[in-house]
């Protein structure tokens, strides 16, 4: 599909995403009709939607700098038909749907062939109406299609969640998903509404996107919007202080829908923020872009310590979403500071670095997902402190998590790096703020950016080396199995998608120049035109560069070369043994580090921002037992007071609850009494 | 373009700052004590310049008093002290290092912010040390704050005076000369009385720890 | 410039990389004992340290995986990769703009992951406890690192190093007094990265204390060859970083012979004197506690983000 262009064919690459939205459609609903029939839908149903995830991919990469074409589709209510328009920006996020989706979908084609308690029917059919309805957001050009997909979206995915809905605990993550997900759809729906308000007197219709750009708000309804789109949105990617859903749900769900949750999903929030912030809205405003630096960096900072001592692998990287979700926003706010004082350069920059990083967490957190998913399928075992050793038993897996690991731990030549290596580069650009405070604020705000980055390493090497590294911490790991070909499929793919984005990303950011030209007006020239493909230059070549393809193949040569050098003039003899005892008479394996082990340093350190209780056994105690519950603050200081506000006000609504019925109707016509008195 | 002057006063500026943060983070009193040794000298060396520079010879003799009182004199009767009262070796336990120096960074950045207009007003070659003279003082303020030790608090009290002395030279070139006599009178008298105070808090609670202090207030 | 030329200085400057990095260590440890009254093995006994392990026959444990057996090589070969980077002898040679600043932080923490899980690969308690310790410090010092040569960045508005070298020695001299914090910080980032005394001890195998050689406790022969030659090949890379940000007189701009002569007698004094300063404040400094590491580097970042504050305030 990806092999001849579109437009000589005639056909608009608007009309063939679409095609590919009804073939998934069809797939999903086809999952209905072999809904116990576990062969035909993870051998057939799943591979074939992989397909669409690979034309997606392909068409999108074709047509990302047309120009928008918009359509109105015939469904919808009479009067109130779907828009829907495909511009850089939302073509960019169905790229990224695609490339994910794709990996996503042929793992699941593994991963659900397994036993388990669930019906697959039903699990492809969510989850194709979960891919679709993303689709259908970043498709889509009217409000009211927006609020569809959305709540659709949010729907699929809950149904996915619960998918083991037999474990109380998945039914409250399910619980509280779906009530984060319900306050985020009405503040989004708010926000649309502060945007359309100018726009009431005017005839019906003003609920599109493309009414919305042509109304020029005020600064207070601009700022409205703005805030509400920050809370609605933010709640949807898990921002600070409205992220504690993030972590009860991801682990919750079985990983493919992790993965796709994590890696597409979170990034529909971020299409909505850009969409509302760049887009829809004319002005921003300098201390917009403040508020949100200073909130994604809190949230990359605290994601990270979380992250950092958890136990299980799962919400481990749960947490590490939040990280990196934070690092997403402060770079678009970076970008909206830029865009409010018309630094036109440096805003396309810094919105490059932001969607290169959307588009790499979508590899590397769908990647790790996926694996800690064949993992859990082969021992059963979430708790980082029972695994161990399974590189000897799962070498795919372990090599393909590798990269994995040392992508999201930030570090060259794999896709992390790009990213952060652009978002440091932005930061260090900015010394010509009007303000000197804001002067001032960035070297601190670039310091907590690479703090974070920094932690993240700590954080991967604990994940890694607990689940791969080590001794089996368990008998039952003895017998773990790698894992089979579908889930080794989708799991190179989305490593290779690692490395490729992070060994060529001059290509990459010419496919993504196409939406600073949209959004911000201009976009990055020079990289484009100036350079080969082989040297990163965002600005000159004497203000930085970077090539990792040299840096890769220079580090291989080397290896090489000392390789065969030792062999040569000295030997390569190998005798194995024993693991030393380090002098202490008996070593077993129970004596390695374990989860709570590898995050004390973490605890020590940031122990103001955790809430813990932890237990120390006494030293003549003969069963001695150590545990030790860390906890998210926030719901003590935030969550719990506003339930128990809640549940007051419920009691006091509850005292004018009678139970008989003729008071209830007093009730009602005293309403109206007092209404139409108003009126 | 700074001529050389200006950019050897501005290094001797971030030297001060940087021992003003070093003295913020150390622990032990005899180390502090050297740091405030060092200060002093750079005060002088910076009072130096500026007298070299501009010519201006009530500055030389600030320079001479300043050193002599700050990095000979004073650091002596603070060691004589600290013998006397057998604490040399005393290290402050509840420091929490890291969080003081973050508010520490927040009260520079404030600072800086706060020096931002009045230098443009100041036509001194030293003017733009003033930022960094003011967060000294913060930063002095701060030291005094978080110690619970007496001779530590003293000498985060005189590395305030120096800050303000900083201050002076770096936006007017200096107090006229009787005022700085006074002032310097006023340090060395000081560290005399409470050096004498000293004695008398160590005999009366057995320890220089200011907590002590907590009983003396009547309910 | 004529490529081969460049290309020529860039194998040499390799070489040099790979020859003075055991003879600094070597110097390092002979200051050192001097300094402790005591006779010492000579500077050259690095090299017949290597030449030893070489030699030997590899002993891996039973469950060491391809992981363990790569990581040396990987080590060594990331090591080597930041010496051709950094302008040691001349600024404009062709590898300087594979990387900046940043991609060196990035490669010496790649190296760092690497160890650190070969160290986890075995499942030995001191492995164990050597990486967990090494990541910790690592976190804290490498965004001090980072902020350290931001501020460099900011003076010469590029994180190349050729153009900060360029701007900070080629042109007129100014004083920087944002580069006194730096270079403060920067100190104490290289004590703790190339676990120098006050961080770490690198002579000991006292448990308590360990963290680097806790790490390699596991490797023998050709491997821990390698890892101890990286780990030497680290501390130069470090030292040159240092001159290039804080000394950077003496390297070369053009492509002459004389003038690269020159670059290489400057490079070889300041080894001389920093090899000995960096003994001198081994000497002169004990060991702190494990505890006490996070506050000694949470310092150095502190100090860092000073100096780009003080950029801003004083040369901006």
């Amino acid at each position: 599909m990806g092999f001849f262009n579109p437009d000589m064919a005639g056909i608009l690459p608007i009309s063939i995403i679409l095609d590919i939205l009804v073939y998934w459609l069809v797939i999903g609903f086809s999952g209905l009709i072999f809904i116990r029939n576990r062969k035909i839908v993870s051998q057939v149903l799943f591979p074939l939607g992989a397909l669409g995830g690979i034309a997606l991919l392909s068409i999108t990469a074709f047509s990302i700098t047309h120009s928008p074409t918009s359509a109105i589709l015939p469904l919808g209510l009479p009067d109130l038909p779907f828009h829907i328009r495909l511009d850089a920006l939302s073509t960019f996020f169905l790229f990224l749907l695609g490339i994910s989706s794709t990996g996503i979908c042929f793992f699941s084609s593994g991963y659900f062939s397994r036993d388990g308690n669930f019906s697959p029917g039903l699990v492809c059919l969510q989850f194709h109406l979960f891919l679709v309805s993303m689709a259908f957001v970043f498709l889509a050009d009217d409000a009211y299609l927006f609020m569809i997909a959305w709540e659709t979206m949010a729907m699929s995915s809950y149904f996915l969640v619960v998918t083991d809905h037999k474990v109380p605990e998945i039914r409250k993550a399910g619980y509280i998903y779906l009530l984060m997900a319900h306050i985020s759809a009405t503040a989004v729906l708010l926000c649309f509404g502060v945007l359309q308000k100018a726009g009431l007197q005017g005839i019906g219709g003003s609920y599109t996107f493309d009414m919305m750009r042509h109304l020029n708000l005020d600064n207070f309804w601009a700022t409205t919007a703005f805030l509400l789109a920050l809370f609605g949105f933010g709640a949807k990617a898990g921002l600070l202080p409205v992220h504690v859903w993030l972590p009860e749900a991801h682990p919750a769900a079985p990983s493919p829908v992790s993965a796709l949750m994590s890696g597409v999903m979170l990034k529909t929030a971020i299409y909505g923020f850009l969409r509302v912030t760049f887009d829809l809205l004319h002005l921003q405003i300098w201390w917009w872009g403040i508020l949100v630096l200073t909130l994604g960096l809190i949230t990359a900072f605290f994601g990270v310590i979380f992250s950092a001592v958890q136990n299980d692998m799962k919400r481990l990287l749960a947490y590490s979403s939040i990280e990196n979700i934070g690092i997403i926003m402060s770079g678009i706010g970076l970008t909206i500071t830029f865009q409010s004082y018309h630094m036109q350069a440096l805003a396309s920059l810094a919105l490059i670095a932001t969607l290169y990083h959307c588009l790499n967490h979508a590899c590397f957190k769908s990647l790790l997902f996926l694996a800690t998913g064949s993992v859990l399928h082969a021992t059963e075992e979430r708790n980082l402190g029972k695994l161990g050793g399974l590189i000897h038993r799962m070498p795919w897996v372990a090599v393909l998590a590798l990269i994995g690991t040392l992508a999201i731990a930030g570090l060259p030549p794999l896709n992390g790096f790009v990213s952060e290596w652009l978002l440091l580069q932005t930061f260090l650009l900015t010394a010509g703020f009007p303000q000197p405070y804001l002067n001032m604020l960035v070297p601190v705000a670039a310091a907590g950016l690479v703090l974070a980055t920094a932690l993240a390493a700590y954080v991967m090497v604990k994940f890694y080396a607990l689940i791969f590294l080590g001794q089996p911490r368990e008998k039952k790991l003895l017998e773990a199995k790698d894992a089979n070909y579908w889930e080794r499929l989708g799991l190179s793919w989305l490593a290779s998608c690692c490395v490729l984005l992070g060994l060529f990303p001059v290509e990459v950011i010419k496919l993504l120049n196409a939406v600073p030209g949209l959004l911000i007006g201009q976009a990055l020239g020079k990289v484009t035109s100036q350079t080969n493909w082989l040297f990163l230059t965002p600005i000159s070549p004497d203000r930085a560069s970077y090539s990792p393809m040299l840096f890769f193949s220079a580090t291989t040569i080397i290896i090489l070369i000392t390789f065969l050098g030792v062999r040569l003039f000295y030997h390569g003899r190998v005798r194995r043994t024993t693991a030393w005892g380090c002098g202490y008479p008996m070593q077993t394996f129970r004596m390695q580090e374990t989860a709570e082990s590898f995050g004390q340093p973490i605890r020590t350190i940031f122990s103001p921002f955790f809430r813990m209780r932890s237990e120390l056994p006494s030293p003549s105690d003969p069963a001695p037992h150590y545990h030790n519950i860390t906890e998210d603050r926030f719901w003590y200081v935030l969550y719990f007071p506003i339930g128990r506000f809640i549940r007051f006000l419920s009691n006091l609504f509850g005292r004018i609850q009678q139970g008989r019925i003729s008071i209830y109707l007093l009730y009602s016509f005293l309403t109206l009494i007092l209404l139409l008195l108003l009126i | 373009m700074i001529p050389l002057s200006g950019q050897l006063l501005n290094l001797l500026a971030a030297v001060f700052l940087l021992i003003a943060f070093a003295m913020l983070a150390q622990r032990r009193i005899l180390s502090l004590i050297h740091l405030y040794a060092y200060q002093g000298l750079v005060l002088s060396l910076s009072t130096l310049i500026v007298a070299y520079s501009t010519h201006q010879p009530h500055l030389y003799y600030s320079m001479l008093l300043n050193f002599l009182l700050k990095v000979l004199i004073v650091p002596w009767i603070l060691h004589r002290l600290i013998h006397r009262l057998n604490v040399q070796w005393d290290v402050e336990t509840l420091l929490n290092i890291p969080t003081t120096m973050l508010i520490g960074l927040a009260l520079v950045i404030f600072a800086f912010n706060l020096s931002l207009p009045i230098v443009q007003l100041a036509g001194t070659i030293n003017r733009s040390t003033l930022g960094i003279a003011l967060a000294s003082v913060l930063l002095s303020f701060l030291m005094m704050i978080t110690r619970s030790k007496a001779v530590p608090q003293v000498i985060g009290f005189l590395a305030l005076e120096n800050s303000l002395i900083f201050a002076a030279t770096s936006i007017t070139y200096g107090m006229p000369m009787m005022v700085e006599l006074g002032i310097a009178l006023d340090v060395l008298v000081g560290v005399f009385i409470l050096g004498v105070f000293f004695f008398h808090i160590r005999n009366q609670f057995d320890s220089l720890e200011l907590k002590h202090m907590e009983k003396l207030k009547d309910n | 410039m004529t490529n081969l030329y460049g290309f020529i200085f860039q194998f040499i400057q390799l070489i040099m990389t790979l020859v003075l990095s055991p003879l600094l260590l070597g110097w390092i440890n002979q200051c050192r004992y001097w300094l402790q009254n005591r006779q010492g093995p000579g500077v050259f006994q690095p090299y017949r340290q290597l030449v030893k392990l070489f030699c030997k026959d590899a002993v891996l444990a039973d469950n060491a995986s391809p992981l363990f057996r790569m990581t040396p090589y990987f080590l060594f070969a990331c090591m080597c990769l930041a010496g051709t980077i950094v302008p040691v002898l001349a600024t404009n040679l062709p590898f300087a703009s594979v990387a900046d600043v940043i991609v060196l932080v990035g490669i010496f923490a790649l190296a760092r992951v690497f160890l650190a899980l070969a160290a986890m690969d075995i499942g030995t308690g001191f492995g164990n406890l050597g990486a967990r310790r090494e990541m910790m410090i690592g976190f804290l010092a490498e965004p001090a690192l980072l902020m350290v040569l931001f501020t460099p960045a900011f003076i010469s508005h590029s994180t190349a190093l050729t153009t900060i070298v360029d701007t900070l020695s080629h042109t007129r001299f100014i004083i920087y007094p944002s580069m006194a914090f730096a270079m403060a910080s920067y100190l104490m980032v290289l004590l703790a990265e190339n676990s120098r005394i006050p961080v770490d001890n690198p002579s000991t195998h006292l448990e308590l204390t360990m963290i680097h050689e806790a790490m390699l406790l596991e490797y023998s022969a050709r491997h821990l060859a390698l890892v101890e030659w990286a780990s030497s090949i680290k501390l130069y890379d470090y030292f040159v970083i240092g001159f290039a940000l804080f000394v950077p007189w003496g390297i070369a701009s053009g492509n002459h012979l004389s003038s690269m002569l020159l670059a290489f007698l400057a490079l070889f004094i300041k080894l001389a004197f920093a090899g000995f300063g960096l003994a001198i404040v081994e000497t002169l400094s004990a060991k702190m506690r494990i505890f006490r590491v996070p506050e000694f580097l949470g310092t150095a970042f502190m100090l860092a983000v000073l100096g780009t504050l003080t950029h801003f305030l004083l040369e901006a």
